[in-house]
């Protein structure tokens, strides 16, 4: 078989440009140009999968987004995918498509029972069938449902795409090419406004590709030529293909998709194979045209019933024939204009009118072509499993709710006409409330919520004449608005057949003792009969019916079932559609990758990484990476075969006995400037900053107004009005903003100004007994003595021709210095220090050794300031000032603040001095206690002291004070430790503080 | 994404804003007399109106300004937005 169903002439195909593809394994031929859905429908492929719940068999249904049923798996260039809608993926070479929701296969599928046993598969079922057993649920339920139900299949492999986003700004965003889409476009880029163009096809037109109609003179689709061109040749206008906007979000930011890659045999380097567009538009045109409704009837699911505009597509655009003895069944002319297509192709199709006789110039049209119609008459049941074979058809009584008489037809396809529903999705996005109208049956734009209008079909205008002259008024007018240019337009002349009055009828009625199966959601598999048992149960609202039966939900979001459903609510509840309502349009409004939603923010490029001007020196040094933040640190430089415990404790001995090097470079640096500056520095900390001499640095805890500790480090007073705060890491960001907050908010009158110059220094901490002796010959011309620059001392010093700054700061507890020196000459510090230091042996140490050193000294840092401890608690009770008010200062007077018995750090060791403990234990009293064993406190962090050669820990402990020299046991459930310890002060190494002063 | 117009740089998208909460609270003054209950007020409370709203905003990625947004919390309607000395 090979493209029997394709016309001999016409479409917009390229017949130069046969493609090979795959469907089901087997091999197929299509031409540039076609679509998946095309391709399989000239090849006389109708059965294409299964049905969501019963599996019946499914086929195509529509020719673009409209589609319900045709999601498939699609394999191209190795990137597999599930649920792409074969209507809109174009076909390239080496494409491969397989059916999905079918077990074992799509001819013959195990599910296809519950077809059978549909009585038992009511609305609901999953609710009702799968609740109980619940430890079912797991283990049985819900591996067969996703067997026998999935939705095709995520590829396990790693997405080799490259996918990427942008952002844009215009005065109008227009989504839709068709004629409303192209004349508000038009007219807007003549006015000089900044335009973008959005088609979700690959053609520009819309229905202009398809409706006989004239503009000009010319044929539709040479006029949307002529007016893409001309937009494409003007320098304010961005006209895009394959782009879908598909949401609309607050203050007109709209999400578009555009698919960049998939059409293209070869994909150059670095094309994206989709890209998501961000787009400010000032104003928002809505052309979005509409899609048509179906007419419901028993199995009007079956293989080979399409839409009515579907079939003329595929005749007229890729020259396909969705039959060769088609039944046009409709409720209004347009399935006359699909009728007459076929006749003209050579088709004798039998048309179907609801109506009673009547003239209009298309049904006179038709009549002229001697086209057989049936006035009165309904499609009652479609006949045929995998395809359709025949038709039950009936002349309706009067009150259409029966049939006078019935017969039985040939056919192969039935094409249904139901109306046209406007596409509002995007407005109902927008926060526009839906307005029912009734001579179109169908809701479409009220008052705008955002700068939008909705034009032409996507607001109920069905006349070519009318959409143009209101698209190119309101591209006119709006655009006039931004540009202050009012270009004249010449409306265009137009040639249409104007339509006679359509009828409300919307659902064949089921002859007495028949029980047919009548879709109206095809995607969700709701038939009549499931949203009458929804309404027998109960449920009044749409919302809920909706929930329950699963009606237009899910990546068809009810463009084809929509007002269906509504109407059967309507009529079962007695009411009209208005009173029944709508259901809340969300966004996306067809399908997106995943691949395109995170863009090029994958792996590495998560977040951006930041690197210090060292970080080579440490790469090359074999340093083994830790994040903070967004910074790399080194934890460890490995030698041989090290582990990160024995390197660490190798670098940390290196500081106590020797020296060691440490890029600080990652600390917050924040330069405070201004004659208010020690006021405020007084303010902010809760220690005095008043009297700090210039040259002197000081360490400060700052606080929340809630009275917990935010964050700590030293400010050194630079010059008179200038001082250098540090900050930790990881609270950089956080303490500027607190800082800019109370300056700029709370305390204007302080005449003071904060920067952030962590990027401009590079910082280097010297630490250790030997810190000194390197200092001096880094900086031979300064006097490193005690005296001279004592603890807490600052001086700035030339270090071979750099300016540096020297704080004599110390984390590690030991004498230590910290070197800062502009960020362009971080590595040529480090280098110095590293050569210059060889003779005291200095090595580099990373984070875990930083952090062995300050826990053996007790120092805090982020674990134990977790957002939950106030100063008292880690033993800062010393910087809390009695005499001045501070930020949070209030709060510390709070009764939980001053419990005898309040949380308070301690130190641990283990009793047998060996085990280590694990950060995030529990202390408790009676290791063996019944559940819950009442919680003392929590390990914060642990490390090998490498001064006295065992482990040891902080911990907050409730009455930590009262607890010095008991015994408990820390506790694990993760690691599954339990290891008895006893309680110390915090400070293991030198409590004096003598080492620092030294 | 809401668009924000900051005071000194203009339009710009709000991934370069940063929330900073309930613009209408005073901070008590330093050294102030102040009961539990008013302080608990000032640190804790907030009121979450339906409606019209005056928010904090700082420009994080922009001029590190903070400044005042009068805005509709359901429809996220901004009416102005202003220094906070106006
Ligand atoms: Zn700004």
């Amino acid at each position: 078989m090979s493209q029997n169903f394709r016309l001999n002439t016409g479409g917009l195909i390229n017949r130069d440009k046969p493609i090979e593809f795959k469907f089901n394994g087997k091999k197929y031929i299509g031409y540039e140009g076609d679509t998946l859905a095309s391709a399989l429908l000239a090849n006389g492929i109708h059965l294409i999968g299964r049905s969501f719940k019963y599996h019946r068999p499914r086929g195509f249904f529509g020719a673009g987004v409209d589609e319900p049923n045709a999601k498939m798996q699609v394999e191209i260039n190795g990137c597999s995918e599930p649920n792409i809608n074969a209507t809109e993926i174009e076909l390239v070479n080496g494409l491969s498509a397989s059916s999905q929701n079918c077990w074992p296969s799509v001819n013959f599928d195990i599910g296809a029972i519950n077809n059978f046993l549909n009585r038992f598969f009511p609305a609901g079922f999953y609710y009702k069938t799968f609740m109980w057993p619940k430890s079912f649920w797991y283990r049985v339920y819900e591996p067969f449902i996703r067997k026998a139900a999935g939705l095709g299949v995520a590829s396990l492999e790693k997405d080799k795409e490259r996918y990427e986003h942008k952002y844009e700004y215009c005065d109008l965003l227009v989504t839709g090419s068709g004629p409303a889409g192209l004349a508000s476009a038009y007219a807007a880029a003549k006015n000089g406004a900044k335009v973008i163009l959005a088609e979700d096809k690959p053609r520009y037109g819309g229905t202009l590709l398809t409706d006989d109609v004239t503009i000009d003179n010319l044929s539709g689709k040479d006029w949307s030529e002529k007016i893409v061109s001309e937009l494409k040749e003007m320098p304010n206008v961005i006209v895009k293909n394959r782009s879908q906007v598909f949401g609309y979000y607050d203050h007109n930011m709209m999400v578009m998709f555009e698919r960049t890659g998939d059409h293209l045999e070869k994909k150059p380097k670095y094309t994206p194979r989709q890209r998501l567009w961000y787009i400010r538009a000032k104003e928002v045109l809505l052309s979005t045209g509409s899609i048509e409704r179906p007419i419901v009837f028993g199995n009007n699911d079956t293989p080979g019933v399409f839409l009515s505009a579907a079939a003329k597509e595929y005749m007229k655009v890729y020259g396909v024939l969705v039959g060769k003895k088609p039944i046009i069944f409709t409720n209004n002319d347009s399935g006359y204009e699909t009728a007459i297509e076929f006749k003209k192709n050579g088709v004798n199709p039998i048309v179907l009118d609801t109506r009673e006789d009547q003239n209009s110039e298309l049904i006179n049209e038709a009549k002229d072509l001697d086209i057989k119609i049936k006035f009165s008459y309904a499609v009652i049941v479609a006949h045929g499993y995998k395809k359709v074979k025949s038709a039950t058809i009936g002349k309706l009584n009067k009150e259409k709710i029966d049939f006078e008489n019935t017969e039985q037809i040939d056919c192969d396809s039935i094409c249904v006409s139901g109306f046209w529903t406007p596409t509002v999705h995007l407005a109902s996005q927008s926060g526009n409330k839906l307005k029912f109208n009734d001579s179109i049956d169908a809701f479409v734009p009220d008052k705008s919520k955002q700068n939008e209008h909705s034009l032409g079909a996507a607001n109920g205008t069905f006349t070519l004449q009318d959409t143009l002259k209101n698209s190119f008024n309101t591209g006119s007018e709006v655009s006039k608005n931004i540009t202050k240019k009012d270009e004249k337009i010449q409306i265009p002349n137009t040639n249409e057949r104007i339509y006679s009055a359509h009828d409300k009828f919307w659902c064949s009625p089921l002859p007495k003792g028949k029980h047919y199966k009548r879709f109206v959601d095809f995607q969700n598999d709701v038939a009549v009969s499931d949203i009458e048992v929804a309404l027998r149960e109960g449920y009044r609202s749409i919302e809920h019916v909706k929930r329950y039966t699963t009606l237009g939900m899910a990546t068809d979001q009810g463009r084809t079932s929509n007002l269906n459903g509504l109407q059967l609510v309507a009529n079962v509840e007695k009411k009209i559609v208005p009173q029944v309502g709508h259901t809340t349009f969300r966004p996306p409004f067809t399908p997106v990758t995943i691949g395109t939603i995170v863009g090029r923010e994958i792996g590495k490029e998560y977040m951006p990484t930041r690197k210090t001007p060292m970080h080579h020196w440490h790469e090359k040094n074999n340093a083994v990476w830790v994040d903070a933040g967004a910074w790399k640190r080194p934890r460890y430089y490995k030698r041989g075969n090290e582990n990160l415990f024995e390197a660490s404790k190798r670098e940390a001995k290196n500081v106590r006995d020797h020296v060691g090097v440490c890029d600080v470079t990652t600390l917050g640096k924040i330069d405070i400037k201004g004659p208010d500056a020690a006021e405020f520095l007084n303010r902010v900390y809760t220690n005095a900053w008043l009297k700090l001499p210039v040259g002197k640095a000081r360490y400060g805890v700052m606080l929340r107004e809630d009275g917990i500790v935010m964050d700590d480090g030293t400010t050194t007073r630079i010059s008179e009005n200038r001082y250098h705060m540090t900050t930790t890491t990881a609270q950089a960001a956080n303490v500027l903003s607190h800082l800019e907050y109370y300056l700029q908010i709370v305390w204007p009158e302080l005449n003071v100004n904060v920067v952030s110059t962590t990027e401009q220094w590079a910082g280097a901490a010297i630490a250790g007994p030997k810190s000194r002796d390197l200092l001096a010959k880094l900086f031979p011309k300064i006097d490193v003595s005690n005296e001279a620059l004592p603890f807490m001392g600052y001086v700035e010093g030339d270090l071979f021709g750099v300016k540096a700054r020297i704080f004599r700061i110390s984390f590690s507890g030991e004498l230590a210095y910290e070197i800062n020196v502009e960020s362009d000459f971080g590595l040529f510090m480090w280098e110095k220090i590293i050569e210059i230091g060889e003779e005291f042996n200095v090595q580099p140490y990373g984070t875990e050794a930083l952090s062995t050193l300050r826990i053996e000294m007790g120092h805090v840092a982020g674990p134990e300031l977790d957002g939950r401890t106030i100063p008292y608690d880690v033993s800062l009770e010393g910087l809390v000032s009695k005499k001045k008010d501070f930020i949070g200062k209030r709060s510390l007077a709070k009764e939980a603040f001053n419990k005898a018995d309040r949380q308070k750090i301690v130190g641990l060791v283990p009793l047998d001095r060996k085990s280590s403990i694990p950060e995030g234990s529990h202390l408790v009293e009676n290791k063996n206690a019944k559940l819950p064993n009442p919680k003392l406190g929590h390990v914060s962090s642990s490390c090998w002291s490498v001064e006295n050669n065992n482990p040891f820990s902080l911990a907050i402990l409730k009455d930590g004070k009262n607890m010095i020299g008991k015994k408990l046991f820390a506790v694990s459930p993760l690691k599954n430790t339990s290891i008895e310890v006893e309680v110390m002060s915090s400070h293991y190494v030198d409590h004096e503080g003598k080492r620092v002063r030294s | 994404m809401l668009n924000i117009k900051c005071p000194y740089c203009g339009d710009r998208s709000q991934k370069e804003f940063a929330y900073g909460g309930d613009g209408t609270i005073t901070r008590p003054k330093l050294n102030q007399e102040i009961s539990d209950e008013e302080w608990d007020n000032f640190v804790y409370l907030r009121k979450s109106p339906r409606g019209k709203h005056i928010e904090l905003w700082h420009h994080i990625a922009g001029c590190r300004q903070w400044f005042k947004v009068e805005r509709d919390t359901t429809t996220h309607e901004i009416f102005r937005t202003f220094k906070p000395e106006e």
